[in-house]
Formats: structure tokens, C-alpha cells, sequence
């Protein structure tokens, strides 16, 4: 992902890897990072989408999932930036504190379309869940994505669309 | 006197919560093609076309209409002619709604401790409102609330003396403070006077009436409208990106309150605003 080459507003349809993580998740990824040990995901590969599916009957799929408040986020995120994550997927504005960092580490951060849960899990060929399953729908998903609708909502150069 | 099993008021709470969160509210769908055809926005427009084919997507093929399949709050209207029987009411209402949230596949997202956020999570327990009411039917009311709207509703004690323009600049500041994190359009669910609590009750209940209707008072019709035409010309739009389409409806109930006081509460209703109905 060539995180530089956006300017916010750009519309890009996304085909690869997301990991979901949500409010416990970013808790236990900082907290795992502070005592000095290495996250269950490689951050500097991860795009992160601050999501929490629901289940599906399925095997090795998952139901609606749909983007979740991202502000929430916000006091852990610039520590993930600093230990490598350059991509963001959620709803909703940033704090200040957050676009700075993201600007600093040219890291980009997208939108995705807000409650639309089942149109976005059919863009969803896969999921399987690879950290912190105790947490339920708060664990950490490993999604395979085809033609996932983003928008630019924080650019690499620090600028935002809200 | 009608004998009705508190067992079948788990069965009918089970199918209501799997209805209201796979099939979008015939209003709202309403609401949001009318948004669809009258925005100028192209972006906006391609959105609220997404939501639309969201909720043709969650209803062919059962899928949750999102993925914060919310905490259920539940209506229990009970006719005092009605006899319950078979054990306790509320037991059999959480009940049902476990079974739903796992017939529909629906995120369990209650957590049973706020404090500690231990614990496995659950569908349940709802939030219960039992009423007596004159007859002898039961209705049940599922309403799944999703917390990203949730988060943004307000309530504030206004002065008597305060007018109903300080009141109508504090709502369209709740809204405009809700931005785009809420999921607009919005509906907006306001309660007028009685007190603290019951202000937050009845701007929960208004959000269960169709976006479409108005109140029958006038004065409160009025009132909605101007709200509704200030809302929109917050200009926050489908996913807070512009456009004239930020609010599906505002719908008020009020009722009577104290000398001293004018409790307002305003609760954020996002486009998956849901709710479901059904009778014993
Ligand atoms: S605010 Fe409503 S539409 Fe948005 S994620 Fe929550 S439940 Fe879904």
C-alpha cells in the first residue's frame, strides 16, 4: 500500500488484508506493547479496521461488519503509529493528537461506508480469527477483502476531510 | 380473563429481534429514498444508494442490517385482562432475546460488569419497560439500540423561564455534536418535561413512531419541523460528508413537568434505527 500517493476524498476500492481490533483489542496491543513484547500482528503490515462483526453459520466467514466509532480509538492510535501501523479503516473524525501522528509517520486513515454492516461483509471473501479470541466479537479478525469501498478521510499529509 | 404463557412472550421477543435487525423499517427505507432522490450531493447520493442496497442485501439474505445489533430495549405492553403465566416475565424476555441474537447470528455486544468489562459477552439482558394497559392483548415492542448513536444523546434541566428557542439551539447542538460518528441521516427522539428520567424514556419511545408521522399537538408539529429544517442545514450528510440529507425525522413526546423545572432529552437515532412489533 503506497500510503502517500492519496489526498483525502479519494475513493479506492481495496482488495487484500484487514485485521479488525476494536476498544479491547487496541487496549491489549498497547498494553502487550508497553511491557516490551511484540503484538500478535505485524503492525507495519496491518491495515487495522476498527470493526466488530457478527457471526456467521458460515465456517471461516463472519456476518455484517460494518466500521465502528473510531474516535474511541484515538488515545491508542498514536502509539501504534510509533511501533510501525500505517492504515486505519473506521467512521467519524480524529482527534487533533491523531492527525498529527498521522501526518508525522505518513500513515493514512480511511472511512468506510458507516452502518452499511451486510452490503460491507459481501465484500468479504474470508475471515478467521487470529489474536485475543476470548474477546468474542472484540478479537482480532484476519479478513480477506475484495473491492472493500474506502474513502480518504485523514491523508499522509495530515489533512482531513471533516 | 385471557391466560397468556410468559413462554410464548419468549418466542415472539426471539422473532421480533431477529425481524427488527434484518428488515430496515418500511419509514426509514421510505425516508432514505426520498433523501436519495432529492440529494445534490454525488457523494452523498452514492451513499445513501449503499444503505438502501444494505438493507435489500440484510433482508434477502438475513443478514444483520449492522453489525452493532445493539442492546435490545423492550416494550411489554401488558392488557390487565391478561393473566401471565409460567414464571417471570423479564426472566422470559432476556431469554428471548438470547435465542434471537443467536438464531439471527447477531453480535452479543452486552457486557454484564460496566465497570470491570469482564465477562463473556451477551445478547442479554434487555432493557425492560412493563406497562399496564387497558384490555387484554399483549404487544411487544423490540427496538435494538446501537451505541454509536447512543453515545451522542444529551439530556439537560432547562430553567422554566428558558424559551423554546434556548431548547431547539440545544438540540440542533446535540446533533451537530453527534456528527458523522453517529451514522447519519438521523432520526432524532426528543422528550419534554416530566422528569429526569422520564424526559430520557419518552425521547427513546418517540424514536419507535414512523419517521413520517408528526405529533398530533400543533405546537410539537411545528416544533418538528423547524427542527428538522435546522438540522439539515447542518449540511453533516450521509457518513458526515455534506449534503442535505442529515436527518430522516424528529419526533417529540412530551408531558406534563414541575413548576421548577424543563427536563429535555434528546436521543440520537442512527439510520439503522430499528424496532419490531408483534401481539399475543
Ligand atoms: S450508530 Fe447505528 S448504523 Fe451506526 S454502527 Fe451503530 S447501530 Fe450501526
Amino acid at each position: 500500500m503506497n500510503k502517500g500517493r492519496w489526498k483525502i476524498a479519494d475513493t479506492v476500492l481495496y482488495t487484500g488484508t484487514l485485521y479488525t481490533a476494536r476498544d479491547q483489542a487496541h487496549k491489549r496491543l498497547v498494553e502487550t506493547i508497553r511491557a516490551g513484547k511484540n503484538p500478535p500482528i505485524d503492525l507495519a503490515e496491518a491495515v487495522i479496521y476498527y470493526a466488530g462483526p457478527t457471526p456467521s453459520p458460515v465456517k471461516n466467514m463472519i456476518g455484517a461488519c460494518g466500521p465502528t466509532t473510531s474516535s474511541r480509538m484515538d488515545v491508542f492510535t498514536p502509539i501504534l503509529l510509533e511501533h510501525g501501523l500505517r492504515a486505519m479503516v473506521g467512521k467519524g473524525a480524529r482527534s487533533e493528537e491523531v492527525r498529527k501522528a498521522i501526518k508525522k509517520y505518513g500513515a493514512v486513515y480511511f472511512l468506510t461506508i458507516a452502518g452499511a454492516g451486510a452490503y460491507l461483509s459481501t465484500k468479504i471473501k474470508s475471515a478467521r480469527v487470529v489474536a485475543y479470541k476470548d474477546l468474542g466479537a472484540e478479537a482480532i479478525y484476519r479478513l480477506e477483502v475484495e473491492d472493500f469501498p474506502l474513502i480518504v478521510g485523514i491523508d499522509a499529509r495530515g489533512k482531513s476531510i471533516y | 380473563m385471557k391466560t397468556v404463557s410468559v413462554r410464548s412472550i419468549k418466542d415472539l421477543v426471539a422473532r421480533l429481534c431477529v425481524e427488527a435487525n434484518i428488515i430496515l423499517r418500511p419509514d426509514i427505507e421510505a425516508a432514505l429514498r426520498t433523501g436519495y432522490r432529492q440529494e445534490a450531493n454525488k457523494r452523498s447520493r452514492e451513499i445513501l444508494g449503499m444503505l438502501l442496497e444494505n438493507s435489500r442485501l440484510a433482508r434477502t439474505r438475513k443478514l444483520a442490517l449492522c453489525q452493532d445489533t445493539g442492546m435490545a430495549v423492550v416494550y411489554v405492553d401488558v392488557g390487565q385482562g391478561v393473566r401471565l403465566t409460567g414464571g417471570s416475565l423479564e426472566h422470559a424476555v432476556h431469554q428471548g432475546v438470547r435465542e434471537g441474537y443467536r438464531k439471527g447470528y447477531f453480535r452479543e455486544s452486552v457486557v454484564r460488569d460496566p465497570l470491570s468489562r469482564k465477562g463473556k459477552l451477551s445478547g442479554a439482558p434487555a432493557v425492560v419497560h412493563t406497562s399496564l394497559v387497558p384490555g387484554d392483548k399483549v404487544t411487544v415492542t423490540v427496538s435494538p439500540k446501537g451505541f454509536g448513536s447512543e453515545n451522542k444523546s444529551r439530556v439537560k434541566m432547562f430553567l422554566p423561564t428558558d424559551t423554546t428557542d434556548t431548547i431547539k439551539k440545544f438540540i440542533v447542538k446535540t446533533v451537530e455534536e453527534a456528527g458523522p460518528s453517529a451514522c447519519p441521516p438521523f432520526v432524532i427522539g426528543v422528550g419534554i418535561g416530566g422528569t429526569f428520567e422520564m424526559a430520557c424514556y419518552l425521547a427513546k419511545k418517540s424514536l419507535l413512531r414512523p419517521v413520517t408521522k408528526r405529533n398530533r399537538k400543533p405546537g410539537l408539529k411545528k416544533l418538528e419541523q423547524a427542527l428538522m429544517r435546522d438540522i439539515n442545514n447542518l449540511h453533516i450528510g450521509p457518513m458526515g460528508l455534506g449534503g442535505k440529507t442529515t436527518c430522516l425525522g424528529v419526533n417529540i413526546l412530551d408531558y406534563p413537568t414541575h413548576i421548577a423545572g424543563l427536563p429535555v432529552a434528546v436521543n440520537i437515532g442512527c439510520h439503522a434505527t430499528r424496532s419490531a412489533t408483534g401481539n399475543l
